[in-house]
């Protein structure tokens, strides 16, 4: 057995964590790969490559409807992927964690579904300024259907909520608030938890989206209270094309099906189809097999570290990190919220981000520049984007010096 | 630094970049063309005005990265006082310049001028749309006004 990373000491190592990812070692030109775009997906760990791969040469087969030995394995394999998944979040019941293909299409359930069914002209749809694509589309298109409106939380200077406008947003004509756990763009930490409480004395279900939150935080899905919460396997160190949406059964069980088809039904006629109960009713068609157990194996991953150690350890990198890059002449930190997890998102006077990001690559060191899918926060803050770094708990203090230095080249090259 | 990105970030590129040239408004033009990539929030906004067949004058705004500036403000030089059809001539070199598979024809890399400078972009498939971005524009001005998508 190679020797694993992850392990219950209290102290991190980050040398031996970096063992469990062999794409680390990948060279970019001259150059070791300093992989700083954790934000837009992680990389995975080995454990994780041989859970999938074990999958695909020892327990392929459709689920929920062989009668043979494989479908059993496979079938086995995946309802443990979701019991897996319900005590990460802590939700009440596996039945309350849906498998999606990633939090984009969990948003798009509950809008789509729970949306339809509830909202109606004049009702509102609270979302905050800060908030992906992937968080305002879906509600925007519901909107449009059911005349509802959408009404945004705004963000600070400093890339915070600005709750003084909360008291006159959040009135009992909010049916739904939708809200980033953890900001994309800024790395932000929002109050969700106070948030959560304030909407449901309103009447208002609360969904969150957890894609960015996740990675970095233990999420506890009864003691926020919230209605629906969303992320994305491949964010959280599993594979692409995996996702939950959980939601309250009490919520899910009134919901009419998202799609139509395969294993989400009891009895079909041409007259009427019946449909069975959570969650298969929300999983039309032959699921992502592969991709659940590979979740649960990154889940299994990460549990086995100490949290309290990984969390002061990313902590740790992401203030190093950003004195190292803000002391840089002519860079401006953009979301400087004091809660944030580890997403330093920068600009600098006179060159563009994608310039940045190209002249890093060169060095090995891989940014997102760019909107970061935010563009109503990029207008807010009136740039056309940023460069982003943002950091997983495999990174070290010396990428963060490597970053800095490129930087400084950079700063050089177009001045 | 490496050779291809020596290659990409040329001076005749950062000097453009520095100092745009014809960058601002323009007084009732006789068209104007959009172009917008939607992957990176890049808009730029090319101004003709037509002296019948003559480009009697180009302006570009916009904001974007240091190749799609520097290319837009190349691409004014190239085309002040031309005619439409050596306008169209000048878009097809430049595509030939930077998508074309083969190296492009020396014939094209001399007409090209100091637009020669975007040939470096060619190791970088990412940001070709970049380079690109004011020449479409300026092909939805000369078709009339209209907006174009890099897309």
């Amino acid at each position: 057995m190679k020797k694993t990373g992850a392990r219950s000491a209290a102290k991190f190592d980050v040398a031996a964590v970096r063992e469990d990812f062999p794409i680390l070692d990948t060279q970019v030109g001259n150059h070791t790969l300093v992989y700083l775009d954790n934000a837009a997906t992680s990389q995975k760990p080995q454990a994780v490559i041989d859970a999938v791969s074990h999958y695909y040469s020892a327990t392929n087969a459709n689920i929920h409807r062989g009668v043979h030995y494989l479908s059993g394995a496979a079938t086995d394999a995946y309802d443990r992927a979701r019991i897996t998944v319900a005590k990460f979040i802590n939700a009440a019941e596996p039945r309350e964690c849906i498998f999606v293909r990633g939090a984009t299409e969990g948003i798009n359930l509950v809008a789509s579904s729970w949306g339809r069914q509830n909202l109606k002209k004049g009702d509102e749809i609270l979302l905050s300024g800060m908030e992906h694509h992937a968080n305002i589309v879906p509600w925007q298109m519901v909107a449009e259907l059911t005349g509802a409106v959408v009404k945004v939380i705004p963000v600070t200077d400093g890339g915070e909520l600005n709750l003084d406008s909360i008291g006159s947003l959040l009135t009992p004509r909010v049916k739904m608030l939708a809200i980033t756990h953890v900001s994309n763009a800024l790395g932000t930490i929002n109050p969700i938890q106070e948030l959560i409480q304030r909407a449901h004395a309103v009447g208002a279900l609360v969904l969150v989206d957890g894609a960015q939150s996740v990675p970095h935080l233990r999420v506890d899905v009864q003691a926020l209270d919230c209605d629906f919460f969303a992320f994305s396997g491949h964010k959280v160190f599993g594979p692409t094309g995996i996702g939950i949406i959980y939601g309250k059964a009490k919520h899910l069980e009134k919901m009419p099906p998202y799609q139509g088809g395969g294993d989400m039904i009891e009895r079909v006629t041409f007259e009427k189809t019946t449909f069975r109960g959570l969650p298969e009713r929300f999983e039309a068609g032959t699921p992502d097999i592969s991709g659940a157990i590979g979740l649960a194996a990154a889940i299994h991953y990460l549990e086995k570290f100490d949290h309290t150690a990984l969390a002061a350890y990313e902590s740790k990198l992401l203030a190093y990190a950003t004195d190292a890059v803000a002391g840089i002449n002519g860079v401006r930190i953009i979301g400087e919220a004091p809660e944030k997890v580890g997403v330093l998102s920068f600009v600098m006077d006179g060159v563009h981000p994608h310039d940045i990001g190209t002249v890093l690559d060169n060095e090995g060191i891989a940014i997102r520049a760019g909107h970061h899918c935010c563009q109503p926060l990029m207008k807010r803050y009136n740039i056309a984007g940023t460069a982003r770094a943002s950091f997983a708990f495999y990174n070290t203090t010396a990428e963060a010096d490597q970053l800095a230095a490129a930087l400084v080249k950079v700063k050089k090259l177009f001045s | 630094m490496s050779d291809e990105l020596e290659d990409l970030y040329q001076d005749i590129i950062l000097d453009h970049h520095r100092k745009p040239r014809n960058r601002g408004q323009m007084e009732s033009p006789t068209s104007v063309g959009e172009g917008f990539n939607p992957l990176c929030g890049d808009e730029l906004t090319v101004f003709l005005k037509m002296d019948g067949d003559k480009v009697a004058d180009v302006k570009f705004v916009g904001q974007g990265c240091a190749i799609s500036q520097s290319s837009a403000s190349l691409m004014t030089q190239r085309i002040k006082g031309k005619t439409i059809s050596e306008v169209r001539t000048a878009i097809a070199d430049i595509k030939e310049l930077l998508v074309s598979e083969k190296e492009p024809p020396i014939a094209v890399q001399e007409r090209v001028g100091d637009a020669i400078a975007l040939k470096g972009v060619r190791k970088f498939p990412a940001r070709v749309k970049c380079a690109t971005l004011a020449w479409h524009a300026l092909e939805t001005a000369l078709g009339g006004s209209g907006k174009v998508s890099t897309e």
